[in-house]
């Protein structure tokens, strides 16, 4: 969090009623994790395998009558192999106050960090720039790190407005010298590099527009600011070793998302346009991609309580072989989703990712159950196979894995 | 999501509907009136009882799950009810227990007709998703109860046939057959027990897609609310075929609090805690 966000926050809670809270509560989860990767690894100094420990402990607070609530949410992990992935991080730390405005609807303010997310595909989240992508801790992309913001958010008939300030950016996280899953050659991330003079303080707006009619769900937006995804330079470190220096830049973004519900069918569009960003030649290239698909469910397959679900998303970006994403600009998805409603809420899922125009493929296999009341396994496995020697993934050639994770929630 | 099932008032029924319905409770049918008639006009009657109600909130809601050996589980859960009189209610459920799908939350938009709106709002990834509620028959958090059990009770969403009158526990009531007219209906009828005095529901006999036996509803502890409106402390499921069992404790009913439509909306999804 910024000195700033953390000082808008401090007098937003000294400015709140100092009335009795209505509610208080304390929850979390603490979870033990190891991770086997079955292959030697490439780089040196990597290892074969790493046990961690991490968990989050959620504060909230609420007072009903005058519509405030605070909400802290620290998270820690300990990393036995890579000390980069040994990390804090506060991943909510906000006040919200709720207003009716009589004419003009309800109002929402936030202050403080926050996670905010955009979108509707399963594959890859185009539109979603809020948050940095805290990428030590799945290589999914799937965990963010806290974002200093004021929001303001207003609902209506016509559809609901959000307005953000971003006060404050958050570097993305790597994995270090001993950790897998990284490239050849370490990101330094004690020296980035910007755009913006204004460096990690640059302040970044974003506002969306979203609505629901009928079977239709669907969102605009637009983002102005620090670029999420940094361009990884060659470098050297201060010892005079070749490293990879992220470089962050100002970007235009617009966005678009929606989702048509029907039946069994969820079709689903995402759709991105960004301007401000280097290619993978170290070009500024204006661009656009998207990511387009659907999920149809069998609903009680077999006479049971089991729905099966079958996912497939096309994801293409219009810089093709100068796309710096992991995959070349054209990739193809396949999924499987098995739902057991049971009372443990036994779920799997099962995901390949092709791209169209290499061998480069991707698998991966997440799966969950809860045992009594307060305890969850969960496994996962990635395997990466096919990878061409200038694909991004030939990095991780040798960086299959399977996880399995104890979680004790409180 | 809470049903309408658990209807009636307790005022004597002076309307026209209620004068014809009490009439033909206490005689043989009269004139052109077939069972079907009758069945609709004792399910028109039971509605026109709850109607008006606002909206309530029932902050603990407990779900017991038991199997056949008798292992139980269990979810906590808050739902706040919304009336929407030309169309199904809004309802929006939130998960309290077990601890990892705490903060998980689901809002619906009922229809009288066609599928129900549906979001789910997941609360790791701060997500909110639209889901296909085309899966009426589906098991809730694996529980013995379908979404179609839950979900808003409209007139419009069965036909009817009156069958005969009968004591249950005591209590004179109407049994009435009713006939899913939406799709994806996991059953091919339902055998419902009104009681005769206040037009609660308190039985139901549910007949899966072969026609036979699948589960009873059973309502216990009615309590009467703003001196018109029963609602049951308790409703148990049994389904006759797996032997599993899910009982459902409404704790703590308060009508009228003051929620609006915008207390029904993705934003106030993403706020529910």
């Amino acid at each position: 969090m910024t000195r700033g966000a953390l000082a808008a926050l401090l007098i937003s809670a000294a400015a709140a009623s100092p009335a009795a809270a209505d509610e208080l509560e304390i929850t979390g989860n603490i979870s033990a994790e190891t991770r086997l990767f079955p292959f030697e690894p490439i780089h040196k100094g990597q290892r074969r395998h790493l046990a961690s420990l991490y968990g989050e402990v959620e504060y909230y607070q609420e007072w009903t009558d005058s519509g405030d609530s605070l909400t802290i949410k620290p998270f820690y992990r300990y990393d036995s192999s890579d000390p980069r992935r040994t990390h804090f991080d506060l991943r909510e730390a906000f006040w919200l106050k709720v207003m009716d405005v009589e004419e003009l609807g309800r109002f929402e303010f936030r202050t403080g960090v926050d996670k905010v997310f955009w979108g509707v595909t399963e594959s890859i989240h185009l539109v979603d720039i809020i948050n940095q992508t805290d990428l030590v801790e799945y290589p999914d992309r799937e965990e963010k790190l806290g974002q200093p913001m004021l929001q303001l958010s207003v609902a209506r008939d016509w559809g609901t407005v959000d307005l953000f300030v971003l006060t404050g950016f958050r570097e993305r996280t790597f994995p270090g010298r001993s950790g897998r899953l990284r490239s050849a050659l370490v990101v330094n991330t004690d020296t980035p590099q910007y755009e913006s003079g204004a460096e990690d303080r640059h302040i970044d707006f974003a506002a969306r527009y979203s609505h629901a009619i009928d079977e239709l769900d669907f969102g605009l937006s637009w983002f102005r600011g620090t670029s999420r995804d940094p361009a990884l330079l060659p470098g050297r470190d201060r010892g005079g070793g070749l490293v990879l220096i992220p470089f962050y830049q100002q970007i235009d973004q617009g966005g678009i998302d929606a989702q048509y519900t029907t039946g069994p069918w969820l079709l689903k569009f995402e759709g991105l346009y960004r301007e401000g960003q280097l290619n993978r030649s170290g070009k500024e290239q204006r661009y656009w991609a998207s990511v387009a698909g659907f999920e149809y469910t069998f609903f009680g397959i077999f006479g049971s309580n089991m729905d099966l679900g079958v996912l497939a998303e096309h994801i293409f970006d219009s810089r093709d072989e100068e796309a710096n994403t992991f995959f070349f600009g054209n990739a193809a998805f396949a999924g499987v989703r098995w739902t057991a409603n049971d009372p443990q809420d036994t779920e799997l899922l099962f995901g390949y990712l092709q791209d169209v125009n290499t061998p480069g493929k991707n698998f991966f296999v997440e799966a969950s159950r809860r045992f009594g009341d307060s305890w969850t396994l969960s496994l996962e496995a990635q395997i990466v196979s096919g990878t061409a020697s200038d694909s991004f993934l030939a990095d991780l050639r040798r960086d299959d894995y399977i996880q399995l994770g104890w979680t004790y929630s409180f | 999501m809470l049903s309408k099932d658990l209807r009636p008032l307790n005022r004597p029924a002076f309307g026209l509907f209620g004068l014809a319905v009490a009439a033909l409770a206490l005689t043989a049918p009269v004139g052109a009136s077939t069972p079907e008639q009758i069945g609709l006009e004792i399910a028109t009657e039971a509605d026109r009882r709850d109607t008006g109600f606002g909206d309530y909130v029932v902050e603990d809601m407990k779900m017991v799950l038991r199997n056949r050996q008798g292992q139980e589980s269990s979810r906590e859960l808050q739902i706040k009810i919304f009336e929407v009189l030309d169309d199904g209610d809004k309802n929006l459920i939130v998960f309290d227990r077990p601890r990892d799908i705490k903060g998980t939350a689901l809002l619906t938009f009922a229809h009288k007709v066609g599928d129900d709106d549906q979001w789910l709002y997941l609360p790791a990834v701060k997500r909110v998703k639209r889901i296909s509620s085309s899966n009426k028959s589906g098991s809730f958090v694996g529980s013995e109860f379908a979404y179609e059990d839950l979900t808003s009770q409209e007139i419009e969403k069965y036909t009817y046939k009156y069958l005969r009158d009968e004591s249950l526990d005591g209590l004179d009531c109407f049994v009435v057959e009713r006939y899913p007219v939406y799709e994806n209906s996991g059953y091919t009828r339902q055998v419902v027990w009104w009681d005769k005095a206040e037009y609660r529901v308190m039985k139901v006999d549910y007949y899966d897609r072969k026609g036979d036996l699948l589960k009873t509803l059973t309502y216990h502890g009615y309590q009467q609310y703003l001196d018109q409106y029963w609602r049951a402390d308790k409703m148990v499921m049994v389904n006759h075929l797996t032997g599993k069992s899910t009982d459902l404790f409404w704790n703590n009913y308060v009508f009228r609090t003051g929620l609006s439509e915008r207390d029904f909306n993705r934003n106030s999804l993403k706020r529910a805690k």
